[in-house]
């Protein structure tokens, strides 16, 4: 099922472009799964995805850990730690 | 009564206290943040996730509301290209107790330090540019709120 797909600040900057959309196959059950899949699909993601300690998600709009499970979602944004306030 | 408002525009932090003042309680304790005023610090863009921005902001709010006896909450969060000296966040709480209103404060901007989807970029004078990277002292002053 496709999903969309968020990114921010230098995870952005890195990967060229704010989002995308995309179908993964039915093995990809978990963000970092996700990660993984898209790693093999291109350079820049694979730069972008290469330190997963420095990597922070959100699927549906909730922070999630980077092992949760992505069945059914509809949004899910991959980001540096976040740094307002 | 809790406000919460994301926006690129400054705010005036004297209105926004005015406001928590009408609600005729004892106590008004506020924060405001700023850009710094480092040598060569040039600006701060703030990027955010705007579609989760709001109800982050609001959860957090929440939180606060369940936690204290607040009879109000005002945070207001900017996003975009701000210069040093801009104002980038205000929280203001009301209460009857000068501890809810004081505590909660604090509360509130550790808590919008690591649970708020925003992103600091900054420009430096020699031409360059960087992200700015999250700090452990910012999870650790998170932390100290745990309840026990």
């Amino acid at each position: 099922m496709a999903v969309d797909l968020l990114y921010f600040a230098w995870v952005r900057e890195s990967i060229g472009c704010d989002g995308e959309t995309v179908e993964p196959p039915s093995h990809v059950a978990s963000v970092s799964d996700l990660l993984d899949w898209l790693a093999a699909s291109s350079e820049p993601h694979s730069n972008a995805f290469a330190d997963r300690a420095r990597l922070r998600a959100a699927v549906d709009q909730r922070f999630v850990p980077l092992d949760t499970a992505i069945v059914g979602a509809r949004e899910i944004a991959i980001f540096p730690p976040v740094t307002g306030g | 009564m809790i406000s919460v408002r994301v926006q690129q525009a400054d705010f005036d932090p004297a209105a926004e206290l005015a406001l928590l003042e009408s609600l005729g309680i004892g106590a008004v304790a506020s924060f405001t943040g700023l850009v710094r005023g480092d040598d060569d610090l040039i600006a701060m863009t703030l990027e955010h996730y705007p579609a989760m921005t709001e109800a982050a902001l609001r959860a957090i709010a929440d939180e606060a509301a369940g936690r204290w006896p607040l009879a109000g909450i005002t945070v207001i969060h900017r996003h975009g290209r701000l210069v040093p000296g801009d104002r980038i966040v205000f929280v203001a709480t009301a209460s009857s107790h000068r501890a809810a209103a004081l505590e909660s404060c604090a509360f509130l901007i550790d808590w919008l330090k690591t649970d708020a989807p925003f992103w600091k970029r900054e420009e430096w004078a020699d031409g360059s540019a960087r992200w700015v990277e999250a700090r452990e002292a910012d999870d650790a002053a998170k932390a100290r709120w745990r309840p026990d």
